[in-house]
């Protein structure tokens, strides 16, 4: 072999590493697979603009179509009939009052957090400031695995025998009710409001713990003084997060509210919610009619409704990680 | 280190003889309520199980329902939830985890794009689930497969119409946050070195991601499928206006069929039976093979992700 083709052989090579054709098509697969994968990237902003563009569209109508308006009536949707306030869209005369929804979907929500919170931010203190690493690496998932069970299970388990034990219990005028809704939805948020809060006290640094037990503190002052002190903007996004769920959860309220959209405080009566009331009538309504409208502008509340609490949920978590993190 | 000592100070806390009466007293009750949160889980799957389980049989997951629901098996309910589940997994896997490689190999940190990304995944997780059937109704059915019946089949309602194609897609961005998050935590879990390796061996980054960190962080993207699945077959609020059906003597052939799901079989069930006692036995079949499907995926999901954790932590 001559220095001469060794020199040429030296200068395919280069050549072969600079540009060869096959490598720049292989390139300009890769340019437009790396592309593919950014464009796919983005459903997910698609998709939350068109549910708010379409949800928006169809609800709409209610404030700017002069035909639903007439329908509706002068007062818009909490104007009241007669002095009462009736959601009641297939009659002779439709009312249109929303009124008794509202407090219908406020009622369960509040009754499902009366009893969620608790349980839920005292077993995440359980978890993780209390039990064993073992215990722990067991419980959590196991308290987790209540959020995989579907919803309608949840809202047939509350039909069925959640009802009957509230009715021994409390002896309730109707035997869905309020109580069961919310009882029944404690269920579903209870995973979410301890999952939140768990992470939450497990992001209060250790030095904390150590410095109040070195100041003299029992071990339950320091948890209640210092550690839940410093995961509470955690907690109150684990509530807000519950809150959330609750009251855009469908299935366990059409199973177990009793679905009576009546307007009074009681517990033990039947209620109906913004959700239940979409659920049944979306279903059997004219495409276009007022109704039709007004069961989107509800979705279209609750969407707003879940995207502002959700929002806040998120920035109290990162806000607190901020908070710890800087601190450590 | 500190984590060291810090279960060590959580181990010794419960067999502490001098410990006041303050500290036993709240152990007691967080401990009351994580049993009671648990005791809420048990009590639903025996109840389910018990009332279930004499039910179940080869005739009951094979045939039809007869009777007016009230007699009969739940074989087209099964069958529309499994190609239900499976269309919506076809969607919304390849795209949550091209999402996922996005957000964890390519965007930066500080990235406009990236951010705006997370936040609306977070909020799709967000957003109650019979507002996702507002909009399957509004966006897909009403737009999109009217849009289709105008241009291919003369304004005829072919595709305008609830069907299983339709309420797949609307599971599918439901789903997509729950893939999005599980594939993104694993791609994250996949060790720098590996990378580097990959690369300094000429891979491309492309190359790299496809074969060396997919691969790697394929535990993370199953457990994100299954749960997907899991939760995309226990849905119903979704799929109440856009496809599902009371009930239909055919199974779902094409793509715009409707079709039976069990979750909604239950709900209707529960709700609509003409005759409630007799339907209280097939209530309880169908809650339980729903609740065995879901629940099973779930568990699996969960144990694979324990495992992945794991050999992840014991390999750095």
């Amino acid at each position: 072999m001559s220095v001469q083709d060794v020199v040429t052989e030296a200068g395919r090579g280069t050549k072969a590493t600079a540009a060869p054709s096959w490598m720049a098509r292989a390139r300009l697969g890769e340019r437009a697979l790396e592309m593919l994968i950014k464009i796919v990237a983005l459903v997910s902003i698609a998709s939350v603009l068109l549910i708010l563009f379409f949800v928006g569209k169809e609800a709409l109508p209610v404030l700017t179509s002069a035909e639903a308006s007439r329908e509706i009536g002068a007062g818009g949707l909490f104007a009241g009939h007669d002095g009462q306030h009736i959601w009641q869209p297939v009659s002779e005369i439709p009312k249109y009052d929303i009124l008794p929804l509202l407090a219908g979907s406020a009622k369960v929500t509040i009754v499902a957090l009366v009893f969620a919170v608790p349980l839920s931010v005292a077993a995440a203190v359980y978890v993780s400031e209390i039990a064993h690493k073992r215990a722990r690496e067991l419980l959590k998932p196991a308290i987790e695995l209540l959020a995989g069970v579907p919803s309608v299970v949840v809202g047939f388990f509350a039909l069925v025998v959640l009802s009957t034990w509230v009715q021994k219990a409390y002896g309730a005028e109707h035997r869905l009710n309020a109580l069961v809704a919310g009882i029944g939805l404690a269920f579903a948020i209870c995973p979410i409001v301890f999952s939140v809060s768990e992470d939450a006290l497990r992001a209060v640094p250790h030095s904390y713990r150590t410095a109040a037990i070195a100041l003299g503190s029992t071990r339950a002052q320091t948890i209640l003084r210092v550690v839940l002190p410093a995961a509470g903007p955690g907690i109150a996004a684990a509530i807000v997060l519950g809150f959330g769920r609750a009251i855009g959860e469908t299935m366990i309220v059409v199973l177990a509210s009793g679905n009576a959209a009546l307007l009074d405080p009681s517990l033990e009566h039947s209620t109906r919610t913004i959700t239940a009331t979409i659920a049944q009538e979306l279903g059997e309504v004219v495409v276009g009619s007022a109704h039709y409208h007004v069961l989107f502008a509800l979705g279209a509340l609750l969407f707003l409704a879940t995207f502002i609490v959700n929002f806040a949920g998120e920035r109290m978590v990162h806000r607190m990680r901020a908070r710890l993190g800087g601190s450590r | 280190m500190t984590t060291a000592t810090a279960s060590q100070a959580r181990a010794n806390w419960a067999e502490d003889r001098r410990s006041h009466f303050g500290d036993r007293a709240l152990v007691v009750l967080t401990l009351v309520a994580t049993l009671l949160i648990l005791a809420m889980l048990a009590v639903v799957l025996l109840d389910v199980v018990v009332g279930g389980v004499h039910v179940l049989s080869w005739e009951f997951v094979s045939a039809a329902p007869t009777k007016g629901m009230t007699a009969g098996g739940i074989f087209p309910a099964i069958f529309g939830t499994v190609a239900l589940t499976l269309l919506m997994t076809v969607a919304a896997v390849p795209a949550g985890v091209a999402t996922a490689i996005y957000l964890a190999e390519y965007a930066a940190p500080s990235s406009v794009l990236a951010r705006a990304i997370r936040v609306c995944i977070a909020n799709l997780a967000g957003v109650p689930s019979i507002v996702f059937g507002l909009f399957g109704l509004g966006f897909f059915i009403s737009t999109v497969g009217h849009a289709i019946d105008v241009a291919a089949f003369g304004g005829q309602p072919t595709y305008g119409k609830p069907s299983l194609i339709w309420a797949a897609l609307t599971l599918s961005i439901l789903t997509l946050p729950v893939v999005v998050v599980a594939t993104e935590e694993a791609i994250r879990a996949v060790p720098r070195e590996l990378r580097d390796a990959s690369l300094a061996l000429g891979a491309t980054k492309l190359q790299t991601i496809l074969r060396v960190v997919l691969p790697e962080a394929l535990g993370g993207i199953l457990t994100g499928s299954i749960l997907a699945v899991s939760r995309g077959a226990g849905e119903v609020a979704p799929i109440l206006f856009t496809g599902a059906a009371y009930f239909l003597p055919y199974l779902p052939t094409h793509l715009n069929d409707p079709f039976m799901s069990l979750g909604y079989h239950v709900y209707v069930l529960a709700t609509q039976s003409p005759d409630v006692d007799r339907t209280k036995p097939l209530l309880y079949g169908t809650v339980l093979v729903l609740l065995a499907l879901t629940f099973l995926l779930n568990l699996v999901a969960v144990a694979i992700r324990a495992r992945t954790r794991r050999r992840l932590k014991s390999s750095m």
